[in-house]
């Protein structure tokens, strides 16, 4: 949530002034700029809190008399992690050592994204009422889809740091600070997709269904239950156009903050993709700016659309 | 009825003399419209549905601009959008003493437009012309555009500040989507719309409450999207709950409300945006009547603050008694736009005269009652005012096609407010043999009875040998009789006296 929070505004958000949309009342035609920036921020802040406001309807709707549901909530990521453990560690034996911790490093962020994206798809439809009777800053309706999933996302990301920490692993050190590019190109890239959906999904309904298809086999297009060396040894130098998926890197880098595979590696496929730093920032660049460039779109037909909402639900 | 015939008569005063009321102009229409009023919707903020392409926007008159060189576009979504002067202070600095502008007379101060639509047209796309699905958006490519619908056609209205307005017209003739579109939530297909100040637009009361939470919750949440910081929400809070009269049950769960304490919720939180401009559609229609008290009270003092109000309702009572102005509103255009006695009048006869259409629509009857004109005398000059006692004649123009009966049967109602025949007049038994062409039919009183009021012309025409009916056609031709008596519709001679 403070994630969100202190996420740039899309672009296309006016936050400072511009003479566009921010021009004086009537009548007061010689405003001065330092109210007219008053004024923005103050349009903004709501904004922020519109958006709060959301969420936190969301979550009480959600969990509204049941501190289990939400304990539940947080605790059903560390359940899979009992299970895929077993499964694949001692059943199927994948070679990926404490394979639960790598499971769970790349899974929470990916089920941050695919959570969001899928019902942010369906925000706009689903407040149909509101739409066609209120007037607000659409946007809210899928960046509160994102801000609810990132609450969840960050309070698991809690607990596994926990559980890591209870089992005695590694956890602490420079490496965990990748967190922070990782998780600002995952949001803006779940911002970027979940705008885009939203607002197609209001004139073509189909879209929530194919979306559910498409996140089904993106799944696997990121190493999460496979190790990322699989993948390097298959594809050799052609290993950047895997990497074009900006959530295959954006797990990569938050195994490589949170997972540490400790000492014994016993197999000869590489885990992690490099065991430096550098390689992880040049392609969160590029994944960041596929992701910028994604937002841009995804803004943009998210303003263009959002003026037919109305009619179209 | 006394009163409906007031109002009837006070228009039949400006002779009707036949015409279809086209649009005439309100009181501010004068306004040439300056500065802020040609404001720029594209330039809205883009995280509202600000329609991102009204065509052609006016471009501002030199000398108007303000300091950053563009037209001002602030207001119109700026403010409404979260615009949150602090304090509550309407950002448009609404002068609170300011006159009603009854007459056009401060048309010319530039920011006393406060909503400005031209040319506004609105077409739904149906269903079977759109693309439904992303399968479908690539497949198949505009469709043939045949059954789309115009719920307004070339909408043309300017409301000044302070103004009070009712909008109205029959269910179907566009008015929540007038508002709609004045309200910024639908595109229109064409034209221009500008409105200045904070809006609040109740076109529906508690829309997006959730059930599951709190009326506490719901009253933040709801004032949030209508814009209110939660600074100003701490603040009017109280308020709000003392207006809703529900402190009681304020930490319910609102799906244990009432549908009137609902309503009545969400007018709370409504009203306490502190709008500059108010969109108010059929919501007073619900809760009970001490709440709907409370609501017109509640508008009858943004009135009284000089706050522009435009409102629909079916009351047009209340019409004539809250609004400085009506709008009427027919398939979409624009019909009436003035005097509320006048507009009212008018939309009872329409509203009136539905049920009364014969079994075949007379555009397309075999016989057509094609006009109808008063005069003293048959072919006399046409008049429209007259006084008791004095001849009438009733002239009905028909054009007779191939295939009418060869005798035609004419029932000429008289008719008075809410459709009530005051009297009826038929041609004489066995009917009129009448060929393929025009024909008059004049149909003569000698002295007319001690009348008040304007009155219309119901024609029905019947085969004369069957009894078969052809057609009705109900004009909107007035006449007036300005009778002596002050109440009533008609003079009878009677006594009073005391027994007992
Ligand atoms: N989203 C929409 N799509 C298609 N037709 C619509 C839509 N909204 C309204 N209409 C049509 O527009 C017409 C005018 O509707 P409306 O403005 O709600 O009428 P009123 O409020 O005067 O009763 C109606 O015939 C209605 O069916
Ligand atoms: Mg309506």
């Amino acid at each position: 949530m403070s994630h969100l929070a202190d996420a740039p505004l899309p672009a296309g958000t006016p936050v400072s002034p511009s003479p566009q949309q921010a021009g004086p009342g009537p009548g007061q035609h010689a405003m001065d700029p330092s109210r007219l920036a008053r004024r923005s921020r103050a349009q903004t802040r709501v904004r922020w809190e519109l958006l709060r406001n959301l969420i936190r309807k969301d979550l009480k709707v959600k969990y509204k008399g049941s501190t289990l549901g939400f304990a539940w909530s947080l605790a059903n990521p560390m359940l899979l992690l009992v299970v895929y453990t077993f499964v694949f560690q001692i059943v199927l034996k994948s070679g990926i050592p404490r394979f639960g911790i790598y499971l769970m490093s790349g899974l929470l962020i990916w089920n941050a994204f695919s959570g969001s994206v899928s019902s942010a798809c369906g925000a706009v439809v689903a407040n149909a009422n509101l739409v066609k009777k209120v007037r607000f800053p659409l946007a809210v309706l899928p960046l509160s889809a994102v801000g609810f999933a990132a609450v969840h996302f960050l309070l698991q990301l809690l607990v596994l740091f926990l559980v890591i920490l209870l089992l005695g692993y590694n956890l602490i050190g420079t490496e965990l600070l990748l967190i922070v590019p990782a998780g600002a190109v995952a949001i803006t890239f779940t911002v970027a997709l979940s705008l885009l959906v939203s607002a197609l999904n209001v004139r073509y309904r189909d879209t929530s269904h194919l979306l559910d298809v498409a996140l089904l086999a993106w799944f696997w297009l990121n190493p999460m239950v496979y190790a990322f060396g699989l993948i390097q040894n298959r594809l050799h130098e052609w290993t950047w156009v895997y990497l074009l998926n900006p959530m295959a890197v954006v797990v990569i880098t938050f195994q490589r903050a949170i997972y540490d595979p400790g000492g014994g590696s016993t197999n000869s496929t590489p885990i992690q993709a490099d065991l430096g730093y550098e390689f992880y920032l040049e392609h969160l660049a590029v994944a960041g700016a596929i992701s910028i460039a994604l937002l841009w779109v995804g803004f943009h037909v998210f303003r263009t659309m959002q003026a037919d909402f109305a009619e179209d639900l | 009825m006394a009163r409906h015939s007031s109002a009837y008569q006070r228009a039949a005063a400006s002779p009707p003399g036949g015409r279809r009321p086209a649009a005439p102009r309100g009181p501010v229409d004068g306004a040439t419209p300056v500065g802020p009023a040609a404001l720029d919707p594209t330039t809205l903020d883009p995280a509202i549905p600000a329609p991102p392409s009204y065509p052609g926007v006016a471009a501002p008159p030199p000398g108007q601009l303000d300091p950053w060189g563009v037209p001002d576009a602030g207001d119109s979504a700026g403010a409404r959008d979260g615009g949150a002067a602090p304090g509550g202070v309407p950002d448009a600095a609404v002068p609170l003493d300011v006159p009603r502008p009854i007459d056009a007379g401060e048309a010319d101060s530039g920011s006393a437009v406060v909503i400005q639509g031209t040319g506004v047209s609105k077409r739904f796309v149906s269903y079977s012309n759109r693309a439904t699905s992303l399968k479908e958006r690539f497949v198949r490519r505009g469709g043939p555009a045949g059954d789309d619908f115009w719920a307004l056609r070339d909408v043309d209205v300017t409301i000044g500040r302070g103004q009070t307005v009712g909008l109205a017209g029959a269910n179907g003739s566009g008015k929540s989507t007038l508002l709609k579109v004045l309200a910024g939530i639908l595109r229109p297909t064409s034209g221009q719309v500008s409105v200045q100040g904070r809006i609040a637009s109740l076109l529906e009361l508690g829309a997006g409450f959730n059930g599951e939470l709190s009326g506490r919750d719901n009253v933040y949440l709801n004032a949030s999207l209508l814009g209110l910081s939660k600074r100003e929400i701490d603040r009017l809070f109280d308020s709000i709950v003392d207006f809703s009269e529900l402190r009681h049950k304020i930490d319910d769960d609102v799906k244990h409300y009432s549908s009137g304490q609902y309503v009545r919720l969400g007018f709370a939180v409504a009203v306490h945006v502190d709008p500059d401009v108010l969109l108010v559609d059929e919501v007073l229609a619900v809760g009970d009547e001490a709440f709907q008290r409370k609501c017109l009270a509640k508008i009858a003092e943004f009135r009284a603050q000089g706050r522009t109000i435009l409102f629909v309702t079916h009351s047009l009572d209340l019409i004539e008694t809250m609004c400085d102005r009506i709008l009427v509103l027919e398939s979409g255009s624009l019909i009436y736009d003035g005097n509320p006695a006048v507009g009212t009048k008018l939309l009872r006869q329409k509203l009136g005269s539905l049920p009364a259409e014969g079994p075949v629509s007379w555009e397309y009857a075999t016989v057509r009652p094609q006009s109808v004109a008063f005069s003293l005398d048959p072919g006399g000059l046409p008049l429209v005012q007259y006084d008791p006692g004095e001849r009438l004649t009733v002239s009905v123009e028909l054009d007779v096609t191939e295939g009418a009966p060869e005798q035609i049967y004419l029932h000429t109602y008289i008719v008075g407010q809410s459709e009530v025949p005051i009297w009826m007049m038929e041609t004489p038994p066995g009917g009129l043999a009448v060929g393929p062409g025009r024909h008059i039919v004049d149909f003569s009183v000698p002295h007319l009875p001690e009348l008040l009021g304007a009155f219309a012309v119901k024609v029905h025409v019947s085969d004369a040998i069957s009894g078969a009916p052809v057609t009705t056609r109900r004009f909107e031709e007035l006449f007036g009789v300005s009778g002596p008596q002050a109440d009533g519709l008609l003079k009878v001679d009677y006594e009073a006296r005391l027994r007992g």
